[in-house]
C-alpha cells in the first residue's frame, strides 16, 4: 500500500467542525483500515462523528448501540430459537431450514454488505467487561461463521469501524492495541464559536459572546457533578433564541438553566456560586 | 532519534507494544503525518497511546525527543516578533516586566529565548529564569506574573505547544476521581451469581425438557446473573475530613447506584468508630457496632473511607471519644479490631496522599486494614483486594 492520491480525507463537514487532531485520527484509521476508538466527555459529538464520516464519504452507516446486556454474539447474528421452538410446536414454516431463523446483527450486516459501510459501535464500555475481547477476531479478520448453518460471512470491503466509549480504562489491552485512539477534548472557546455558528448562523455576535462567557464560567465550576456539554450549549442557545430572551438578562440571572444543568445538586451549586 | 522516541516513551511509562510501533512506521511511510512535527504528534499519539491518563506522559516524552527541533525553529522567533509587535499585549504587563523588556533590545531578547530553550533540559514550572509556565521569567506561559506573556500561538494548535502545555496533566492516572471513573472502578467489584426471580429463558434446559416431553413445548426460566457482592461503607465525616467531603460523596453516589451491589449500606463515624456507627452524617441515628456485625454476613465487603488522622488518645486510650458522651471504656482501636475481625475482606480508602500517612494513628490503622489512597489507582487496588483478598 502506498500513499493513495485519492485517499479519502476527512476534514469535517459543513455541519460538523473538527479540530486537526480528530481529523488526523480519522484519516489515520481510514488509511490503515483500523477501528477508530473515540473517547470524550458526553455531548462532544462522538456518535455524530460516525454519521458525519459516513455522510462525507458517501457510505451507509450501520449503528450498533451497545447496552449493558449486549453480548458480542448478538452483533453478529442471533439464532431465534424461540421462534423456531414456537414453529415446531405450532407448525408454521419449515423448522428444518435453520437459515430462516438466523437474524444478522448490526456487525453481521456490516460484514455481509456488498459495499463498504461505516459501522458505529456506540458506547462500547456499557457492555460486559469481556465484550470487546469477544469481538477481537471479527474486527481483525472481518469475517465470521454462522455455526448453525456452517455459512461463512466475509466482508467484501472492510467496513470503517468507529467505536465510542465514555471510558477506555476498562477496555482490554489486546483490543486497544488494534485501535486508533482519539480523545475528543472539550472545544476551546474559539472552536466552540465555530461550532455554534454552524447551528445558529444568524445569532448576534454579542449574544454569542455572552452565551459563551456564561457557558465557560459554568464549566469552570469544579464542584459540578456533570458539566454542561456542547450539545447542551446548542440547545440552550436555541431556547434563548426561541423565547427571544432579553440579552441584558444574561449578565444577571441565567434563563433556561435547566437546558444546561440537569441535576438538582448542581443547580444548587450554580445558584450558590452565582449568588 | 526515532528509536530514541520509543524508549523515551517507555521510560515515561507509556507501554508501547511492538505491534503498535510497527503500525506507526507504516503510517509514517504512507505519509499520514504530512511531513510535519504536528502531524507526527497527532499520528503517533493516536496509534501509540490508548489511555487518556497517559497523554501527559506521551507529551513529556515527545518534548524530550523533539525539543531540539523546536529550539531551532524559526517559527518561534516569528511568533515572538509578532507578540512584541502587538502593543495591546505590552499593556497587560506589569511595570517590572515592561522595564525588563525595555532593558533588552529585540535581538537580545530573541537570542536569550533561543539560548534558554536550548539550555533547558526539562519541563519547567515556576521560577524566574527558565522558559515554562507559571513563572516570572520574561518567557513562558500562564505565569502568575505577566500573564500576557504567552509565546504560544493564539488559537493555533501546533504540536509542540500542545505538548509544551501538557494540558493532559490533570487527567493523569493518579488524579482525583469523578463519579463516572469511580463507577467504572467499582464495576470490577463483583461476583456474579444467579439468585432471585426467574425471568430469563434457560434455552438449553428448555430444549432438553421439550425433547424429553416428546416435543411438547416446555419453557424453563432461570434468574438472570446478578452481582452478589454486598458492601458496607463506613465514612469518616467532619473535622479533618471536611476538605474531602466532595470526594467521599462521589464515592457514595457511585457505590449506591441501583443494582450495583446486592446489598449496600453506608454508615458514618467521626475519626474513629466506638460503640456505634450512625446512619446519618449528623449522628442522630446510631446503630451499635454489635447490631451492625450481627446483621452483616462475614463475606460482605467492608470499605472504610477516612483520613485515619486523629489524636492518638482517640484511638488508643479508653474514653477517647471526644464527641459522644457514651460509656466508651474500650479504646477505639479495640472496636476497630473487632470490626476488622468480623469481615473476611476489608479495605481502607484514605483521601490524603500516601506520603501524609505518617501520623501514629494512620500507621496503626494501616497495619489493621489494607490502606489505599482514594485515587483511581488506589481504588483499583482496593477493589482487587476486596475481590481476591490480597492484603
Amino acid at each position: 500500500m502506498s500513499a493513495l492520491p485519492d485517499f479519502d480525507r476527512f476534514r469535517g463537514t459543513a455541519t460538523y467542525i473538527v479540530d486537526d487532531g480528530l481529523a488526523q485520527a480519522v484519516n489515520v484509521a481510514l488509511a490503515l483500515a483500523r477501528p477508530l476508538l473515540i473517547r470524550g466527555e458526553p455531548g462532544t459529538g462522538k456518535t455524530v462523528l460516525a454519521q458525519e464520516v459516513a455522510g462525507a464519504l458517501g457510505l451507509e452507516l450501520v449503528r450498533w448501540h451497545v447496552k449493558s446486556t449486549t453480548r458480542a454474539q448478538d452483533g453478529l447474528y442471533v439464532h431465534d430459537t424461540v421462534a423456531r421452538l414456537h414453529d415446531s410446536r405450532f407448525g408454521a414454516g419449515d423448522v428444518r431450514d435453520i437459515a430462516r431463523y438466523i437474524r444478522l446483527g448490526p456487525m453481521g450486516r456490516a460484514l455481509a454488505s456488498s459495499t463498504r459501510v461505516v459501522l458505529l459501535i456506540d458506547e462500547v464500555d456499557k457492555a460486559d467487561l469481556e465484550f470487546p475481547n469477544d469481538l477481537l477476531h471479527e474486527l481483525d479478520a472481518m469475517r465470521f461463521q454462522i455455526t448453525e448453518t456452517g455459512e461463512e460471512v466475509v466482508a467484501c470491503e472492510r467496513p470503517f469501524v468507529v467505536i465510542t466509549s465514555n471510558n477506555e480504562k476498562e477496555l482490554p489491552d489486546a483490543f486497544l492495541r488494534r485501535c486508533v485512539f482519539h480523545y475528543i477534548e472539550f472545544p476551546t472557546p474559539e472552536l466552540m464559536r465555530k461550532i455554534v455558528r454552524v447551528h445558529h448562523a444568524d445569532l448576534e455576535e454579542r449574544l454569542l459572546d455572552q452565551c459563551l462567557e456564561a457557558f465557560y464560567a459554568l464549566r469552570g465550576l469544579t464542584r459540578l457533578r456533570k458539566r454542561p456539554s456542547t450539545s447542551e450549549l446548542i440547545d440552550w442557545i436555541a431556547a434563548l433564541k426561541h423565547a427571544g430572551v432579553d440579552l441584558a438578562r444574561i449578565g444577571g440571572g441565567l434563563p433556561f438553566l435547566g437546558a444546561l444543568i440537569k441535576n438538582e445538586t448542581d443547580l444548587d451549586t450554580v445558584r450558590r456560586a452565582r449568588a | 532519534m526515532f528509536e530514541g522516541f520509543l524508549y523515551a516513551l517507555r521510560r515515561h511509562g507509556v507501554p508501547v507494544a511492538t505491534q503498535e510501533w510497527l503500525v506507526l512506521q507504516r503510517a509514517l511511510s504512507l505519509g499520514l503525518h504530512e511531513s510535519s512535527l504536528d502531524g507526527l504528534h497527532g499520528v503517533a499519539r493516536a496509534l501509540l497511546v490508548k489511555d487518556l491518563g497517559r497523554y501527559d506522559a506521551f507529551d513529556a516524552a515527545f518534548l524530550e525527543c523533539f525539543k531540539g527541533a523546536l529550539a531551532e525553529a524559526k517559527t518561534i522567533r516569528e511568533e515572538l516578533r509578532r507578540w512584541l509587535d502587538d502593543p495591546r499585549r505590552l499593556a497587560t504587563l506589569s511595570d517590572e516586566a515592561r522595564a525588563l523588556l525595555e532593558s533588552l533590545t529585540r535581538d537580545q531578547l530573541e537570542q536569550l529565548l533561543a539560548d534558554r530553550l536550548r539550555e533547558q533540559q526539562e519541563r519547567h514550572d515556576g521560577g524566574s529564569k527558565w522558559v515554562g509556565t507559571g513563572g516570572t521569567s520574561p518567557f513562558g506561559n500562564s505565569g502568575s506574573h505577566p500573564s500576557g506573556l504567552r509565546i504560544g500561538p493564539g488559537g493555533g494548535r501546533q504540536a509542540m505547544h500542545v505538548a509544551e502545555e501538557r494540558r493532559f496533566r490533570e487527567v493523569r492516572r493518579d488524579a482525583v476521581l469523578d463519579v463516572r471513573v469511580i463507577d467504572v472502578a467499582l464495576r470490577l467489584l463483583r461476583e456474579l451469581g444467579r439468585d432471585g426471580a426467574e425471568e430469563e429463558l434457560d434455552l438449553d434446559e428448555s430444549i432438553a425438557r421439550t425433547a424429553k416431553n416428546a416435543g411438547e413445548l416446555e419453557v424453563v426460566l432461570r434468574p438472570p446473573r446478578r452481582n452478589r457482592v454486598k458492601v458496607v461503607l463506613l465514612m469518616d465525616v467532619g473535622g479533618s475530613m471536611d476538605p474531602h467531603s466532595h470526594l467521599a460523596s462521589r464515592l457514595f453516589t457511585a457505590a449506591s447506584r441501583a443494582g450495583r451491589f446486592a446489598r449496600f449500606r453506608a454508615y458514618y463515624f467521626h475519626n474513629c468508630v466506638y460503640e456505634a456507627v450512625y446512619a446519618d452524617a449528623h449522628f442522630h441515628e446510631p446503630l451499635s457496632v454489635a447490631d451492625l456485625l450481627a446483621g452483616t454476613d462475614r463475606d460482605e465487603k467492608l470499605v472504610i473511607v477516612g483520613d485515619a488522622a486523629m489524636h492518638p488518645s482517640e484511638l488508643l486510650e479508653p474514653g477517647g471519644s471526644l464527641y459522644f458522651h457514651t460509656r466508651n471504656r474500650t479504646p477505639g482501636l479495640a472496636w476497630m479490631r473487632l470490626i476488622r475481625a468480623h469481615f473476611r475482606r476489608a479495605a481502607w480508602l484514605n483521601p490524603e496522599p500516601e506520603r501524609l500517612w505518617t501520623g501514629q494513628t494512620a500507621r496503626v490503622l494501616s497495619t489493621l486494614f489494607p490502606m489505599h489512597p482514594l485515587t483511581l489507582a488506589g481504588l483499583e487496588g482496593a477493589v482487587r483486594g476486596l475481590v481476591r483478598g490480597v492484603r
